[in-house]
This record gives C-alpha cells, structure tokens and sequence, in this order.
C-alpha cells in the first residue's frame, strides 16, 4: 500500500478526536480528578443521609460549590461523609449543612447556610450542626402513631 | 425424522459448534504471535483504522445523535408525569453510558466495518489471492488478517465514547432545546449521577471486549470461509449474525459479573 499523507492525517484526526471524547467523559462526565490541590476538604456526620451518594452536589443558596466525596460510618454509627468544596470559599465555624432533595423525587444534595461567626472553617475541618435526611416514609408512620395515640387518649 | 438420528444431528451441532470455538481460540493465538512477530505492519494497520474507524464515524455520530434524542424525549415524557424532568440529564447520560453506547456501536460496526471485513477477506481466499501470498512466502494472517483485527479492537473504543458524546449532545439539543429543560440542570444531573469507576470505565471495559469479538469473529470467518461466492457471502453473513449475537450475550455477562 502506497504511503498517503492526506489518509495519515485524517486516520490521526479520527484518533485525536475518539480520545477527546473518552476524556471529555472521564473527566467532565464521569468527575475524574475534581478534587485536586486547591480544593477544602470539610466533613460532616448525619444520623441519616437517605439517598445521598458520592457526587452528590453541595449548594449554598441553590448554587452549586461543590460536590459529596467518601461517606463512611463512623465508630459512632453515623454517616461520615467528606465534602470538596472549592477553595476559595470562606465559610464560617457555625455553618450549617443540611441534606435536602431538589423536587419531590429528584436527587439529594447537601445545602450549607453559612453562619455568622468570625473564625473560618480550614480545609479538614468539621461541620458541627448537621441536619439529616428527612425520610417521608417515617414522617407518615409519625403522623399515623400521633393522630392514633391521640384518638385513643380521648376514649 | 427417528428420534436416534435426531439427537444424533444434534450431538453433531454441538461438537461442530465446540470445534469451531477451538478453532477460533488457536486462530487468535496465531494472531498474537503474528503481532509478535516483526516487521509491524504499522502502515497497514493505519489503512485498517482509516477503513473501519474514519468511514464509520458518520454513521456512529449520527445514530448516537439521534439514539440521544429518542432517549431525551421518550425520557421526558415519562418523567415529566412525577414532576422529576430535571433527572433527563442522569436518565440519558446513564442509559448511554452504561448500556446503549458500546452495544449500539458494537453493533453499527458489525454491520458497516466488520461485514466488509469478512468479504474482504472471503474474497481474496476465493480469488486465490491468499494462496498467492503463501507461495511468496508471506504469512497471509501477518499481512491481511491480524491488521484487520488489531484496528477493529482499537477503533471500537474511540467509536463508542464518540458515540456516547454525540448521545448526551442530541439530548441536550431535545430536552434543552426543543422542551426548555434548564441546560444547567441537564447537565449537572448527568455530571453528578455518571461516575468514572462504575459507569465510565465499565462502558470502556465492554467496548474493548466488543471490538475484538468482533474483529475475532469477523476475521475467522473470513478467513476459513469456503472458497467459492457462495462462501463470501455465508462468510459475510454469519459474521453479522454471530457478532451481533455474541455482542448481546457478552454485554449481559459483563454487565451481571461487573455490574456496570
């Protein structure tokens, strides 16, 4: 077969841009390497974290800063889970998160309401007030306990 | 039909058919020690990438587009009855990803690259072209086959994540669009639901295992097909169906050991 620069040339774009899209997956969709130097790693234990998974997007105000790295269990028996947020962010020692779900059935994120103190939260860190997932299933069984135990008390 | 000679016909299939998987085995192992052996080939090997990956990419970037579409659209109107539209973005990226990506691709290929393959090959035994290689004393799997297959199992990869990138962009264009998704949102869900270890990965680890399914199968059958037309074209067709299948077997096996 005879040497033909033009099909090199185009054999080589073909393979430039296959591995372009094997990049752009591992890195931007499949979240390759997010969490480089740079970045604040805090922690934060929940009694619940419900559908939380790695990945998971962490909010301030709706908007995202951030995203869930490892969850654990702690020797306590409550969810340990560690949080990239970018580096720049000065949060203080007092911020609160809280494990919230976008819409009724969509996934779960980690909203922080930064407090008001004047010490800030250094990368390692952890977050003291947490608040954990609400499980529907359990605020029903509550309400069904309360409303019955109620009716009974009255008899 | 007596019943004796049924289950001897069919005592016959399963020997000729675990034959057959001999035979593919020892013709891969002469294909490794074909790559073994130099010179490389490299140049033949550009051509085989060139004919089996550049002149698939139209149709694989366009099927992918409008596979991604589908997905956008067959996926909001389901999701949008539990108010969860904005899980478009997790919903198409994880359907390609995982599943439609490689086993889409593997099987466009099959059908654009590795039938060609084998009719290429079918043809020059027919032609005596193989024999005439021989009588040179060049090693015809070195020379013809082993490029052939060699380029299936490295352009299989490429063409799939091209695939899968072209998908997630024709559901973009639908749910953002044309049904006024937020763009954000599309994409945020699909970021934060595809993980590299579980999705990423797997989706690479199936279509590595498709492109030298097919590249095996397409070339094997090529190469022992009987050396008349009537064998180009029985070589031709049973690569398809036996790729094809073996794509759709594979991609369950993986899919229950690995999970992904």
């Amino acid at each position: 077969m005879r040497p033909s620069p033009v099909r090199d040339l185009i054999v080589g774009l073909f393979v430039l841009a296959g591995l372009a899209a094997i990049a752009y997956l591992s890195i931007q969709v499949g979240g390759l390497g997010w969490s480089g130097p740079g970045g604040l790693a805090l922690y934060a234990d929940f009694d619940q974290i419900g559908g939380l998974k790695p990945r998971s997007p962490v909010m301030i105000a709706g908007v995202k800063v951030g995203q869930v790295g490892d969850i654990t269990l702690d020797a306590t028996m409550r969810a340990h889970v560690e949080l990239d947020v970018d580096g720049g962010l000065e949060l203080p020692v007092d911020t609160t998160a809280s494990i919230r779900t976008s819409g009724l059935l969509g996934d779960q994120f980690i909203a922080l309401d930064p407090g008001a103190e004047e010490k800030m939260l250094v990368t390692g860190g952890t977050i003291a007030f947490t608040n954990g997932a609400i499980s529907i299933e359990s605020l029903i069984s509550k309400f069904v306990a309360s409303s019955d135990g109620g009716g009974e008390q009255k008899k | 039909m007596s019943p004796v000679a049924a289950v001897e016909a069919l005592g016959f299939r399963v020997v000729s058919w675990v034959g057959t998987l001999g035979a593919m085995t020892v013709f891969l192992g002469t294909m490794v020690r074909a790559l073994a052996t130099p010179p490389l080939r490299l140049r033949r090997l550009v051509g085989e990438v060139y004919d089996s990956g550049v002149l698939s990419l139209l149709i694989v970037c366009g099927s992918g587009f409008a596979v991604g579409a589908v997905l956008g659209l067959q996926g909001y109107n389901t999701l949008v009855r539990f108010g969860a539209e904005d899980s478009l973005g997790s919903a198409v990226g994880l359907s390609l990803v995982r599943e439609l990506g490689p086993v889409l691709t593997g099987l466009l290929v099959t059908g654009r690259a590795g039938s060609a393959m084998a009719a290429e090959i079918a043809s020059m035994a027919a032609t005596e072209q193989l024999d005439g290689l021989r009588m040179l004393s060049i090693d015809p799997v070195h020379l013809v086959v082993t490029p052939k297959a060699l380029a299936m199992l490295l352009v299989m990869p490429l063409l799939a994540a091209l695939f899968t990138t072209a998908g997630i962009f024709g559901g973009y264009v639908v749910g953002v669009h044309l049904l006024g998704l937020d763009g954000g949102a599309y994409l945020s869900g699909l970021e934060s639901s595809v993980d590299f270890n579980n999705d990423v990965l797997g989706s690479f680890l199936k279509s590595v295992v498709f492109g030298g399914l097919v590249g095996l199968i397409a070339t094997y059958r090529g190469y022992t097909s009987e050396p008349t037309s009537a064998g180009v074209s029985a070589a031709t067709t049973s690569t398809v169906v036996i790729a094809s299948v073996s794509i759709l077997v594979f991609d369950y096996i993986i899919t229950a050991l690995w999970g992904v």
